[in-house]
């Protein structure tokens, strides 16, 4: 199956973009080469060089440092939107296309209204009310994430819980959350899974948005989307504090996306 | 079930929908914060102050009271005053909507002439050399972060090439046309007024392009599979067969009925689009509805970021409602369930 994974040579590129944001989050102490919070003045607004190789912000920080220790902040709100929402949207998803009737009704119109905001915007609202912070942007994304992975798991249970497998459980006396949990939920969870590893880079795509319009990481945090809303001030000067930040969140969300993609043609060939 | 039964069942359907975004918005609004009367006056309020706003705003009812209130206020178009503008919400909505709709149609037009063909292209040529181009492009799109994309354009034609402008609606010099709609582009026509008809547009060109960098690639995508799967049925095989020439089927057979699941996206894409205006707008100071909820987020002005996600929250299901009632009235072979 890995063969198979890495056949196409675009979930190469994205397993070797995904693989470069893990090693830098892991190694960022030994891989930056300056304090990504220190302040210079003499060393501002240098444009790229080799002591500065994407060159120094308005207060003469290095950008690459500030790039590499920016991934940790990025990778651990993407994994942790995931981790929060995909068990809340999984299991409601499973109860509702298992046990249907009612409760399927409850959960799917629940997940209707959160799904007719844009995800962006409901998301901004949240924030703002919890008031402007990394941890408070990690929050509001995933209250807002769940209802996808509800309704991708719903109709996958729906697809599978009739099957003769299930059937011989039910006829065996099975009791209906063993059914669920041990024979349906392994049985109908990879469509969900891929879309998870799609959400990681659109949750790191998302939370620099917020970041960006100042309610996620607030200054001087090496945050990608805020490293690109202050430099907005000095781009006439140094093209180069806008653009790396930038480039930093297109590979990896770029990464995440081919990864995802080349999953969903091994595991999920028929959705192709 | 005729039309116009199917629509009024939709309408119906709406109200629950409608109810739940408002239990929603106001939970965001009354409950999270903990104490919207502090969020209102900040935190350096004095707290004799505070009591007396608590008091006037009704917190010390119970929750059900308030949440009344909430709500016959919303219907009879009441959404509190900014704390910034010093407007009532309402009225500052009104005055920020015509820029994000304007910006959102223009986007919308580009997002259509350039999406769908290059996924009927892609389509047609799978797998050889602009089947690859067209999905690596899109899929660079869809990654690509627009506040960022909208930064390097201004970057690019504003400071260095200094061919097209930099922020705002309007040069300095030309003053809005007469308010007929409120989207410049639009009343300059009307009235007729060339020179500010060629300086609206001018400036939508950037901001324009930067939206619609994403649901290019989101529609190129979704055309793609939908044709794919259309050429490979036996009416497109037929219709080869009765030598019907290559643009002859593509045009006029298989994208007619491709077109079903791309008109979907399309409304999916508008919500998006109103989404993402929170961002871009905030790029190239465009004066809409994004621009002023990233204003009332930097001065605390809760009221006002609010009433920015109802009307898009109300708006984004309208278009949904719209397209779908389309989509059942085009196509014959649904019938109205």
């Amino acid at each position: 199956m890995v063969r198979r994974i890495f056949s196409s040579p675009l979930t190469l590129i994205g397993f070797i973009l995904v693989f470069i944001l893990l090693f830098l989050a892991a190694f960022a102490p030994l891989i930056a080469t300056y304090n990504p919070l220190e302040v210079n003045f003499s060393n501002k607004l240098q444009p790229p060089s080799s002591a500065h190789i994407f060159g120094t912000d308005e207060v003469g920080r290095d950008i690459f440092s500030r790039i590499v220790y920016g991934s940790r902040i990025s990778l651990k709100v993407g994994l942790l939107v995931v981790v929060i929402s995909f068990p809340v949207g999984t299991m409601l998803g499973a109860i509702a296309g298992y046990f249907g009737g009612l409760v399927d009704q409850i959960i799917m119109r629940l997940t209707d209204i959160f799904l007719s905001f844009p995800g962006i915007i409901l998301a901004m609202s949240i924030a703002a009310a919890l008031g402007p912070s990394i941890e408070n942007v990690l929050l509001a994304l995933a209250v807002v994430w769940w209802p996808w992975y509800t309704r991708i798991v719903r109709s996958s249970v729906l697809s599978i819980k009739n099957a003769e497998f299930i059937e011989s459980s039910r006829a065996l006396g099975a009791h209906p959350f063993r059914i669920l949990f041990k024979d349906i939920l392994p049985n109908s969870i990879a469509p969900a899974s891929i879309q998870a590893s799609l959400d990681l880079g659109f949750v790191i795509l998302a939370a620099a948005g917020l970041s960006f319009i100042g309610l996620g990481a607030q200054p001087p945090s090496p945050e990608w989307g805020a490293m690109l809303s202050s430099s907005r001030e000095i781009l006439r000067e140094a093209w180069w504090a806008a653009t790396f930040p930038g480039l930093a969140i297109l590979f990896t969300v770029l990464g995440f996306n081919l990864l995802g993609d080349g999953l969903r043609d091994v595991l999920d060939p028929k959705q192709r | 079930m005729d039309a116009i039964q199917y629509i009024s069942k939709r309408l119906l359907l709406m109200i629950p929908i409608l109810f739940g975004i408002s239990v929603l918005t106001f939970f965001i609004s009354h409950t999270i914060p903990g104490d919207p009367a502090r969020l209102i006056l900040g935190p350096k309020a004095d707290p004799v102050i505070i009591k007396e706003l608590q008091e006037k705003m009704g917190l010390n009812d119970p929750v059900y009271v308030q949440y009344g209130r909430y709500v016959s206020g919303i219907l009879q178009g009441d959404l509190g005053n900014s704390t910034y503008t010093q407007q009532a919400v309402v009225n500052d909505l009104k005055r920020y909507f015509p820029a994000t709709l304007e910006l959102t149609l223009f986007s919308m037009i580009i997002t259509v002439l350039v999406g769908i063909p290059f996924g009927i292209i892609s389509a047609n040529k799978k797998d050889k050399i602009p089947d690859q181009i067209t999905r690596f492009a899109a899929l660079i799109g869809v990654a690509m972060p627009a506040f960022w994309l909208g930064i390097i354009l201004l970057l690019f034609f504003y400071l260095q090439l200094g061919v097209l402008p930099g922020a705002g609606r309007l040069d300095t010099w030309v003053s809005p046309p007469a308010h007929i709609t409120g989207m410049y582009t639009i009343d300059a026509l009307l009235t007729g007024n060339w020179p500010v008809f060629q300086s609206a547009f001018i400036h939508l060109i950037l901001p324009g392009i930067t939206q619609a960098a994403v649901t290019i690639g989101m529609i190129t995508r979704m055309t793609r599979s939908s044709m794919l799967e259309v050429l490979r049925s036996d009416y497109v095989r037929t219709a080869y067969a009765k030598g019907g020439s290559q643009n002859r089927v593509l045009y006029g057979h298989a994208l007619q009925n491709g077109m079903m699941p791309i008109l979907t996206l399309i409304g999916m894409t508008f919500g998006h689009s109103l989404g993402g205006s929170v961002l871009v707008e905030s790029v190239f100071s465009w004066p809409g509805l994004g621009k002023y909820a990233v204003n009332a987020i930097t001065y605390l002005d809760f009221p006002a970021v609010m009433g920015v996600t109802l009307l898009i929250a109300v708006l984004f299901i309208f278009v949904n409602l719209i397209i779908d009632i389309f989509y059942q009235v085009i196509d014959p072979r649904l019938k109205y369930e």
